[in-house]
């Protein structure tokens, strides 16, 4: 009983990390940087929610509508502007270039709004339910639902529209893509863009389960990286495998280890896999 | 300035300028060693400060400079030698004066350990197993109270050296490594091990192909890059005296190796220094300045430095000669 307890809270868990990875993943594997600003962005998605549900009400479960939209605004430019320009270099110079933007704008949102920890606090709060001696958190489970539904809305785009099959297309083969007529440059961008907007999805979900303060960005980046390597690169299966399934061992190691534990399970799980099987678990190869 | 600089350099003849610059460098060392009787607490915190990044940069030099792997593990093996001078010292097991060599030499085993597997790796994951590494040393400090203290971190006995203040003893055993790591750069700079590490930097696959030990040499830069960071992990818990796993993990020192290096100029000998001393002045201006925006200030620098100068400050000099 406390196992199945304990899974179906991993899989709750596993539903929010797939929203927090899925635009780490899509940057990775089409641009191939590590955007180390994601951490950021998602707290940024998480006081938008939190401002939203204290001057306007708006609950941070319909608050992705506008703020996905705003983040993509932000992560498009940010990639013409400044990530653009080294999109040719070694990992080296385009990772230290987003820790350098990272330090920016997580400085920048510590000065705006501290690193108190604040609360959206529904007038309501979400029941939970008894199934079965189960106890499940229907706030969690909305939280879920809607993640699932924002990664199934991008399977969609990906496969189905235009903008979707060239994002596709330079992931695959960034120079044949120019020969079909893709401009790289604006798939660039878009995709950028488009990781930034899951990232605000993710903060604005995320602002209705945990406390928001700009200190946790680190903690959801190094999450976005975990379910990434888990799950593998190449495609949207990967950071739904990798993010069940960290949200499963976590919660299991709660169980087995303690809760002070589950970040270093992570972690070691993260190396184990690196060494064992570097393309993921459902990865394609050629995503080095 | 500089061309006038690269003039002066190129009229010296070719047999002389190896004893120049031996020169050279002994007026600096004794500049550094008469440094103390100069400078008040402050300039020599900075001082020790600024031989201390000089270490981190040479030694990140080794693996991301030479052998061109994009490492973000110094971070990790600072931590490692500041822990294990910390714990031997707070037991009273070890005297000072061993602290920063049992540091460096656990930080080398655990770097041949760990090193074996993850040099398999290229590209981002090997910066991403790299700086896992950190995570995971951090975690291990943070949960294994009974070691490590856990979160409450480790206070260490205080240093009486018996002729020379506290500061002073610091700031010569930090020149002490300094020089070390120095004189051992050098050496590699200049050997065939030198030859090994540009050969994997340029094409791995060739590097094998002629015969070299690629796993064997990556793994043997990996520990330098990691030793001696470990050593200065150990001075430096005993300088501040207390430590604690988000101080001595933090990951802003993985990230402050590789930009002085940058700035400095990736894969020379003299090039992490000039990067380190450099940063320093960066740091210290922007830490007085802008002591609300620090963080974000040196976040603009990276970013302008990455944007503007990839190749560092040193490209400047050679720019002409080419």
């Amino acid at each position: 009983m406390l196992f199945l307890q304990n899974l179906i809270n991993g899989l709750l868990l596993g539903g929010l990390y797939i929203c927090i990875a899925i635009g780490f993943s899509l940057i990775w594997g089409v641009l191939n940087i590590i955007n180390l600003v994601h951490g950021s962005f998602i707290v940024l998605g998480s006081y938008l929610a939190f401002y939203a549900f204290a001057l306007f009400g708006i609950s941070p479960f319909i608050a992705p509508i506008f703020i996905m939209p705003l983040m993509f605004m932000v992560g498009y430019a940010l990639q013409r502007g400044v990530v653009n320009r080294v999109m040719d270099k070694p990992v080296l110079i385009t990772l230290t270039l987003t820790f350098g933007i990272d330090l920016i704008v997580n400085n920048s949102l510590l000065w705006a709004f501290t690193a108190n920890f604040r609360r959206v606090v529904f007038p309501e709060p979400y029941k939970t339910l008894e199934l079965a001696g189960l106890i499940i958190p229907t706030d969690r489970v909305f939280a879920m639902l809607l993640a699932l539904f924002l990664t199934v809305l991008f399977y969609i785009l990906l496969n189905g529209s235009r903008i979707g099959r060239a994002i596709v297309a330079v992931r695959n083969d960034p120079e044949t893509a120019i020969l079909m007529g893709v401009d790289v440059k604006q798939i660039y961008a878009i995709t950028f863009g488009i990781g930034a907007a899951f990232a605000g999805a993710a903060g604005s979900l995320l602002s209705a389960v945990f406390p928001i303060s700009p200190i946790v960005s680190g903690l959801y980046l190094g999450k976005a990286f975990v379910v990434c390597v888990l799950g593998g690169l190449g495609g949207i299966g990967g950071a739904v495998v990798g993010g069940l399934t960290l949200g499963v061992i976590e919660s299991l190691a709660v169980m087995v280890a303690g809760p002070e534990h589950t970040v270093l399970v992570g972690f070691l799980v993260l190396l184990a896999v690196l060494l064992v099987k570097p393309t993921g678990i459902v990865g394609k190869q050629g995503y080095e | 300035m500089v061309r006038l600089l690269r003039v002066a350099i190129d009229s010296v003849p070719a047999h002389l300028r190896v004893k120049l610059a031996a020169a050279i460098a002994i007026l600096i060392l004794i500049g550094l060693l008469a440094l103390p009787l100069f400078l008040d607490n402050y300039f020599m915190r900075l001082a020790t400060t600024m031989l201390m990044y000089c270490v981190l940069a040479w030694s990140w030099n080794f693996i991301g400079g030479f052998i061109g792997y994009p490492s973000f593990g110094i971070a990790a093996f600072f931590g490692f030698g500041a822990y294990v001078g910390a714990i031997l010292l707070s037991l009273k097991l070890i005297p000072f004066w061993l602290s920063p060599i049992a540091g460096g030499t656990a930080a080398l085993i655990g770097a041949a350990l760990i090193g074996a597997p993850i040099l398999r790796l290229r590209g981002h994951y090997f910066a991403v197993a790299s700086l896992g590494i950190g995570e995971v040393f951090r975690e291990v400090a943070m949960s294994w109270t009974s070691v490590t203290g856990g979160g409450m971190g480790i206070n260490l006995p205080p240093t009486r050296p018996a002729f020379l203040t506290e500061q002073q003893l610091f700031y010569y055993a930090m020149l002490a490594l300094t020089v070390v790591t120095f004189a051992v750069t050098l050496t590699v700079a200049r050997s065939k091990l030198g030859v090994a590490f540009r050969c994997i930097q340029q094409n791995e696959q060739a590097a094998n192909m002629i015969g070299i030990n690629t796993t064997l040499i990556k793994v043997i830069g990996f520990m330098l890059s990691a030793g001696f960071p470990g050593a200065a992990g150990a001075l430096y818990a005993s300088w501040v005296g207390y430590i604690d796993p988000s101080d001595v993990f933090d990951i802003l020192n993985s990230i402050k190796a590789p930009v002085m290096v940058l700035l400095g100029g990736s894969g020379t000998v003299l090039g992490p220094a000039i990067g380190a001393v450099v940063y320093l002045v960066f740091e210290e201006v922007v830490w007085r300045g802008f002591l609300q925006f620090h963080s974000g200030i040196l976040g603009f620098i990276i970013v302008a430095l990455v944007l503007f100068m990839p190749s560092g400050v040193t490209s400047l000099f050679r720019g002409k000669a080419r």
